[in-house]
């Protein structure tokens, strides 16, 4: 260019203006509600200072079915149907713990067989929520590979789902009094295959994470939280493990025989991310150790308890026996007389403590049901949990807590 | 290890008149308390240096359309930790007086727990930070945990209750 033609083109430039001057604004950030990410419909309304995290707000509820007001008009064994919707990643565990609710309000003894294979049944469900929750938290950190190994797995389990009750997602597994039947020698091979292929797997994935580089950058130290902050945000389950409290409803209240188990129960230190992350493993290893000891000592018995004016009949009885079609009647119809009472139920669900508080006033339906939801408790905690971190950890973090959306809303 | 009994005598010692109906179903000390008396009641069980009944379990609440003046019951699940202890609080109110002070200055988990009471059962909780519908949306202008919002709708008449549950 020759010098003519460059001083036209400067005549041309505006005048300098100094360095570009940036207003400290805030950016809003929708993450959510049907954002991949979020795995599951709820939102959060992010206050953003270019990458950072300044403040969240959730807005939660979008799948709120009236679980509560709905079981106000339905017979007990219908409820166990809606129990399956909460935490749709451990459905058994659901399951279990509103039939142990209704019976410890009928006062019904379970024999030992039907406890142990509802033990195997609900250790086998936080096996695959646990799965679910650090397998995703690994696609969350762009680690596809270790969530596809384990996923054939999940598959498995739900195989034995299938074969004890017949499906998959939604279980609604066993009956009030006891499980609607027997293992069969199908599910009882499925599960001891399982449990040594299980631990093949487990220690591939724990090969491809635990000290993997890149894996570990983004969750150390991220969204850590303390044993204090946690209690009083009412964290429970592994979250509240991973801050160093070892509370576990299955060793301080022992519900379906957990007290005849031998496992540990694994805490962190920091309650970060990687916390969860191990101590969500680890768990996946003790229900492993429950599992064995559980089909392994599976006790002689019937599978339901002696208590026909609450537990189905069975159907051959039915057209047969006169007494069989009562009660079958009786409680297909809801007609079973349930004590007047108020019962709190708890159980260790994949999150947490799971509760039923149940308030019966002698009708065929509950006068009241709450659910203490895990989730709903602990996700109030994630703003603070985010804050001053980047988007992509606030990701991780959503991931490691495990919020499941049918948990929180109900 | 904790006893009932004992719990309950402490409290009653140190509250007096604003506790009352001491019961146990299923092993669970459920006693109800006064309004004005929740909080100093459940910072006392929280600061106890035995009892340290540290976690809140849940906040709910019942309504009693039939019992005048004592329609809604707010429930309070409190945990020791350290005891291995629970303990039930319940909490009258009249329907038209239907406040009663927040615990959120205690426990942070009481936030949303209040917020869904007061979101199904139309509770208000004095003092709370952000008393806003949860479940819900914000356009809704009833709370329908009550009793009196039927389930079905109310004009169909092939869906009597005699048939359908309740």
């Amino acid at each position: 260019m020759v010098s003519e033609e460059l001083d036209i083109a400067k005549k041309n430039l505006p005048a300098e203006q100094g360095p570009v001057q940036y207003v400290n604004e805030l950016t809003t950030l929708n993450l959510g509600p049907t954002h991949p990410a979020t795995h599951g419909i709820f939102q959060n309304v992010l206050q953003m200072d270019g990458e950072k995290i300044v403040s969240g707000e959730q807005t939660i509820g979008y799948i709120h079915r009236a679980f509560e007001k709905i079981a106000e008009r339905r017979p007990f064994y219908q409820i166990t149907t809606l129990t399956d919707r909460m935490n749709y990643c451990s459905s058994p565990i659901n399951n279990m713990g509103w039939h142990m609710t209704v019976e410890k309000l009928l006062g019904v003894e379970v024999p030992k067989r039907a406890q142990y294979i509802r033990v195997i049944m609900m250790e086998l469900a936080r096996l695959a929520d646990h799965l679910i929750c650090n397998g995703i938290l690994g696609v969350d950190t762009g680690a596809f590979t270790g969530f596809l190994y384990i996923y054939q797995e999940r598959e498995n389990i739900y195989e034995i789902y299938e074969e004890v009750c017949g499906a998959r997602l939604t279980t609604n597994m066993g009956r009030i009094g006891g499980m609607e039947r027997d293992l069969s020698p199908t599910a009882i091979r499925k599960i001891k295959e399982l449990i040594p292929r299980f631990r093949k797997v487990l220690t591939e994935f724990e090969n491809l994470f635990n000290r993997n580089r890149i894996f570990m950058d983004r969750v150390v130290g991220v969204g850590g939280i303390t044993a204090e902050r946690a209690l009083s945000y009412g964290f429970t389950g592994p979250n509240l493990r991973a801050a160093g409290v070892d509370y576990d409803v299955r060793v301080m209240n022992p519900y379906s025989s957990y007290q005849d188990f031998e496992f540990d129960i694994p805490v962190g230190q920091s309650g970060d991310t990687y916390d969860r992350f191990m101590v969500r493993n680890e768990e996946m290893w003790q229900s492993l150790r429950i599992l064995e000891q559980a089909i392994n000592n599976l006790p002689e018995g019937p599978h339901f308890a002696d208590a026909p004016q609450y537990y189905l009949p069975p159907k051959q009885e039915v057209y047969k026996n006169m007494e069989a079609l009562i009660y079958h009647f009786k409680i297909v119809m809801g007609e079973i007389d349930a004590p007047v009472g108020e019962v709190y139920h708890a159980v260790e669900g994949g999150n947490g403590e799971l509760g039923f508080y149940l308030i019966s006033d002698g009708g065929r339906a509950p006068y009241r049901l709450h659910f203490r939801r895990p989730c709903f408790i602990y996700y109030q905690a994630y703003p603070e949990m985010c804050k001053g971190l980047t988007l992509s950890d606030a990701i991780v973090i959503m991931s490691s807590m495990n919020v499941i959306a049918g948990e929180l809303d109900a | 290890m904790l006893t009932n009994e004992e719990v309950a005598q402490t409290i009653i010692n140190q509250f007096g008149e604003a506790v009352g109906e001491f019961d146990d179903p299923f092993d669970l000390l459920t006693f109800t308390a006064s309004r004005d008396q929740i909080v100093p009641l459940v910072r006392f069980l929280n600061e106890h240096t035995t009892y340290q009944f540290s976690f809140l379990t849940d906040i709910t609440a019942i309504h009693y359309p039939d019992s005048a003046g004592r329609e809604f019951c707010v429930v309070y699940h409190l945990h020791s930790l350290t005891n291995n202890f629970r303990l039930r609080i319940k909490v009258y109110l009249a329907e038209d007086d239907i406040h009663i002070p927040t615990l959120t200055p205690l426990f942070a988990s009481a936030n949303w727990m209040e917020r869904e009471t007061f979101d199904l059962f139309g509770v208000i909780f004095d003092g709370h930070p952000d008393l806003r519908r949860i479940l819900n949306m914000e356009e809704m202008d009833y709370h329908p945990m009550r009793k009196q919002y039927p389930l079905e709708d109310a004009t169909r008449e092939d869906k009597i209750d005699a048939l359908f549950g309740r």
